[in-house]
C-alpha cells in the first residue's frame, strides 16, 4: 500500500495512480511493428459525458463551450484542444487533454457544468471511465478489421470520424484521427482484454511478408 | 447474424442490439384497479406469433434508443423499422394512440391497442391466427402462477 501520509494534495495522487493498461506498457512496446503498426496507450486524458437536447438554450450553451456539438452519427465537432464525439441524439463525450481537468488547473469540467446550470439534461467526469489506445500504421486498419464488423475502408471511414461499435467484442468508440491513425475509447475494466486482443492482431505483421 | 439498420446510426451487426420484446403493450389505464390475473396477463403474456411481428429494439453498443422493428419471425425478414411511440405500419389506420401513456417520440409504453384493460387488450395487436388460441384460454382457465 502507498503511504497515504507522504502525499501531498493532488499532485502526490497523480504519481501513484496507474492507467487501466499500464501492466501493458511494456507488451504494447515489444508488440509494436514500427513501420506497420504500433499500439500505444494515452492515458489519463479528460472526458466528460454530455446530455442535452442539443436544439435547446442549454444546448447551445454547451455548445459555446465545447465549439461545437455533432449533428449526427459519426461526427466530431470540437475546438483547439477540445473534441466532442457523438454517442447519440442527445449524449455527447467530450475529450480533452488531461491538463484540461479542473484538478489540474483547467476548467473543462467546470465551465460544462456551469453552462448546463438547472436545465434538463448531465455533465458527468468520466475522465476514470475510459482508457485511449492509438493505433497506427499502414496496417492499422487490417488490424481493426479482424474484429470490427464496420466498413472500414478509407471511402466510407474518413479520418475525423467517430463510432461507437464493438471491436474483438468490446464495446469501444472508434475515432479515426488520420488516415492511418485509429483512437479506441474502451472503457477500463476492458482494457485488459482489448490491449492482449491487438496485441494478438498485430502479431502477424512483426514476420516477413510472405509473397 | 442480422444486420439491423438502426434508424440513427445505419447498418450494424445483431450483436450490438438487444432485444426489447412485443411492442405495442399499453401500460393499463388503472393498474390499481386490475386483479391479479389481469396484471399477470399484463406483465408476463405475449403473443408468440408465427409471421410478421412487432417487437422493441435497443441499440445498446451505438447510440442507445428505442425503436419498434416488424420481423418476420418464420424467415427473419426485417419489414420496417418505425421509431417508439408510432403506430404499427402495416396497422395503422386500424386503432388510434390510446391510453394514458405518452405518445412522446421517446415513450417505450406506447401501444395502438384498444383502450380496454380487459383480459383481451394483450391479445388484441395481434395478428389473427393467433388471437383465437390465446383467448380462448385466458377466458376461460386462470393461468398457473397468476393468482398466488
Amino acid at each position: 500500500m502507498a503511504n497515504t501520509t507522504a502525499l501531498t494534495g493532488i499532485n502526490g495522487l497523480r504519481d501513484i495512480r496507474r492507467s487501466p493498461a499500464s501492466h501493458l506498457a511494456e507488451a504494447l512496446e515489444t508488440g509494436s511493428v514500427p513501420g506497420k503498426v504500433v499500439l500505444k496507450e494515452g492515458p489519463f486524458q479528460t472526458m466528460a459525458g454530455v446530455r442535452v437536447d442539443p436544439s435547446s438554450e442549454e444546448g447551445a450553451r454547451i455548445a459555446s463551450v465545447t465549439g461545437g456539438l455533432p449533428v449526427r452519427c459519426g461526427e466530431v465537432a470540437g475546438r483547439e484542444g477540445v473534441s466532442v464525439l457523438w454517442l447519440g441524439p442527445s449524449e455527447f463525450l467530450v475529450v480533452a487533454a488531461e491538463e484540461a481537468h479542473d484538478s489540474l488547473g483547467g476548467d473543462l469540467i467546470g465551465s460544462l457544468t456551469s453552462a448546463l446550470g438547472d436545465a434538463p439534461g448531465q455533465v458527468v467526469d468520466l475522465s476514470a471511465n475510459r482508457t485511449t489506445y492509438e493505433l497506427s500504421g499502414p496496417r492499422a486498419r487490417a488490424v481493426l478489421e479482424k474484429g470490427c464488423a464496420l466498413d472500414l475502408h478509407p471511402r466510407k471511414f474518413k479520418p475525423g470520424t467517430a463510432l461507437s461499435t464493438e471491436v474483438g467484442n468490446i464495446p469501444v468508440t472508434l475515432w479515426k484521427t488520420g488516415e492511418e491513425s485509429f483512437r479506441l475509447f474502451p472503457r477500463a475494466s476492458f482494457a485488459d482484454f482489448l490491449g492482449r486482443w491487438l496485441l494478438d492482431a498485430m502479431r502477424e505483421y512483426a514476420s516477413p511478408e510472405v509473397p | 447474424m442480422l444486420l439491423i439498420s438502426c434508424p440513427n446510426c445505419g447498418s450494424r451487426d445483431e450483436t450490438e442490439f438487444h432485444y426489447g420484446g412485443q411492442a405495442h403493450v399499453p401500460y393499463p389505464e388503472n393498474p390499481s384497479g386490475l386483479n391479479d390475473r389481469e396484471w399477470a396477463e399484463f406483465l408476463f403474456y405475449r403473443d408468440n406469433t408465427k409471421g410478421i411481428f412487432a417487437e422493441r429494439w435497443l441499440h445498446s453498443t451505438g447510440c442507445r434508443q428505442w425503436f419498434n422493428m416488424l420481423r418476420d419471425t418464420v424467415t427473419y425478414d426485417i419489414q420496417s423499422i418505425y421509431p417508439m411511440g408510432a403506430p404499427r405500419p402495416d396497422k395503422a389506420a386500424a386503432a388510434p394512440e390510446s391510453g394514458t401513456a405518452s405518445t412522446a417520440a421517446d415513450s417505450t409504453t406506447t401501444g395502438s391497442a384498444a383502450p380496454s384493460i380487459a383480459a383481451t387488450s394483450i391479445t388484441s395487436t395481434s395478428t389473427a391466427p393467433s388471437t383465437a388460441p390465446s383467448t380462448t384460454q385466458s377466458g376461460t382457465t386462470a393461468p398457473e402462477g397468476a393468482t398466488k
